[in-house]
């Protein structure tokens, strides 16, 4: 081991883990918040606004999220007089904010396919019973749709948050410092292929870690459930 | 060709050609994924203790890098281990790895990791009867496996597989940071030229969108044909 490569970078190789963290907790939060109304939008078949949350998830899930980068990060640069005047700028000049804005769009769009399945994988029955019981709609959503939608949903969450973890390595393409980004740059630097195996080992521990104990909480949350294999 | 302002069309040759790379470096891919995905499903499937934690080693660390930093630890990694190679022989030559192979050798590691999974569901999905069964009319256990376990996990698989090729067509795009000239970096060619990024890269993510379409339709018509003489169970 290169102890002299970490003595250097290690600090900000932790650093960068942190914001890889920050990006992708964040950007997953914040996308779950748009994500329900989405789903909502999307469960009523054959209006306008089902159609246009669909095609809002097919954009971004038929698209790379480095295309989608690109778009807002260098796209946004030509259009900087009319957010200078709409006092955006500040956000889009941003390399950190420009990649968090895509990344909760993005993860926003895969949350709410998965929260669709979920709603539609509940029983019709139940909702039928629910309305000949006198619950209006709102009720019927939250007391009988939601809790057992967010529960099978659990386990697809969890893998969206793991890729999330993963495709914001893509932010370190657009120079933003994260794991990936320290990871690059020590590597420009010093020419040493550890910068890169250290990266890869937190990731792989980060990703491991979380994993565990999401299946535990998953198991815990739904033992009401037959096991599955 | 004028969209949003950009001459698409001055760079449509460009821009086509890069698509023919992306697209060339997704199928180039999928059958060493493929025999990835196999061989480690293969191994967790395997009741050889050391072969199937192998596999889950696998699977959980392809599982927890990203795409990226795969792609360049293979490329870099190929780099250093042929520079050094090079030297130990006495040779001094300096090495330098092709992206196109160095994408297809990270993205077949990924692609094998993920359709591993896939597969796996897959051969637990067939009941041991029919396996016995085949043993018991006299196949070997090879020809068991292929005339009658293979042929049923494809069709299982497929729904799962043709999900894993939509990701690799979008991962390709990452072999751009590597300067392969794929739909991606050839639309960053043409944005440094024309100071149009917004146009081009529009133009961009809808050459990958159309490439996705195409690919889930093609898959609806594969899944159909794989699917055929099985009938949906009425519950």
């Amino acid at each position: 081991m290169n102890w002299e490569l970490f003595e250097r970078f290690g600090p900000r190789l932790i650093d960068g883990l942190f914001v890889t963290i920050q990006l992708s907790v964040i950007s997953v939060v914040l996308g779950l918040i748009l994500a329900v109304p989405l789903a909502v939008v999307r469960a009523r078949r054959g209006t306008l606004g089902s159609w246009s949350a669909f095609l809002f998830t097919y954009l971004f899930r038929g698209t790379p999220l480095l295309a989608q980068v690109f778009l807002v990060y260098y796209g946004s640069g030509q259009f900087r007089q009319t957010f200078e005047n709409a006092g955006l700028w500040w956000l889009f000049r941003d390399p950190y904010w420009c990649v968090l804005a895509t990344f909760t769009l993005n993860t926003s769009a895969y949350q709410a396919e998965i929260l669709r399945g979920a709603i539609q994988a509940v029983p019709a029955g139940q909702i039928d019973a629910a309305k000949a019981g006198g619950m209006t709609p709102f009720q019927i959503f939250r007391r009988i749709t939601i809790p057992q939608a967010a529960r099978l949903a659990l386990r697809p969450f969890g893998n969206e948050y793991v890729m999330m973890v993963k495709a914001s390595a893509i932010a370190s393409v657009v120079t933003v410092f994260d794991l990936m980004g320290v990871a690059r740059l020590a590597f420009q630097r010093t020419f040493d292929f550890q910068a890169y195996i250290a990266a890869a080992v937190l990731y792989v521990l980060v990703v491991e870690i979380f994993r565990r104990c999401w299946v535990a909480m998953e198991r815990n949350l739904n033992r009401y459930m037959p096991a599955r294999h | 060709m004028i969209i949003l302002g950009a001459d698409i069309g001055a760079w449509s040759g460009q821009l086509l050609a890069g698509a023919l790379v992306s697209v060339a470096l997704a199928v180039a891919t999928v059958p060493f994924g493929m025999a990835v995905g196999v061989a480690v499903a293969l191994a967790k499937d395997s009741s050889n203790r050391v072969l199937s934690a192998f596999g889950e080693g696998y699977t959980t660390v392809f599982r927890g890098l990203p795409e990226l930093l795969t792609l360049l630890l293979v490329y870099y990694g190929l780099q250093m281990a042929f520079q050094i190679t090079a030297e130990w022989l006495g040779l001094s030559v300096t090495v330098n790895i092709n992206p196109f192979v160095a994408g297809i050798l990270a993205l077949s590691l990924v692609f094998g990791a993920y359709s591993s999974e896939v597969l796996l569901g897959g051969l637990r999905g067939i009941e041991r009867g029919q396996i016995e069964a085949a043993i018991s009319v006299g196949m070997t256990p090879l020809t068991a496996f292929v005339r009658i376990k293979w042929p049923q996990v494809l069709r299982l698989a497929l729904p799962g597989l043709g999900n894993n090729w939509v990701v690799l067509l979008k991962d390709t795009s990452l072999v751009s940071v590597i300067a392969l000239n794929d739909l991606l970096r050839q639309t960053s060619l043409a944005v440094a030229s024309t100071k149009e990024p917004f146009a081009f890269y529009a133009v961009a993510c809808l050459g990958y969108l159309l490439m996705t379409i195409v690919s889930n339709m093609l898959l609806m018509l594969l899944e159909a044909r794989a699917n055929r003489g099985w009938r949906p169970m009425s519950p």
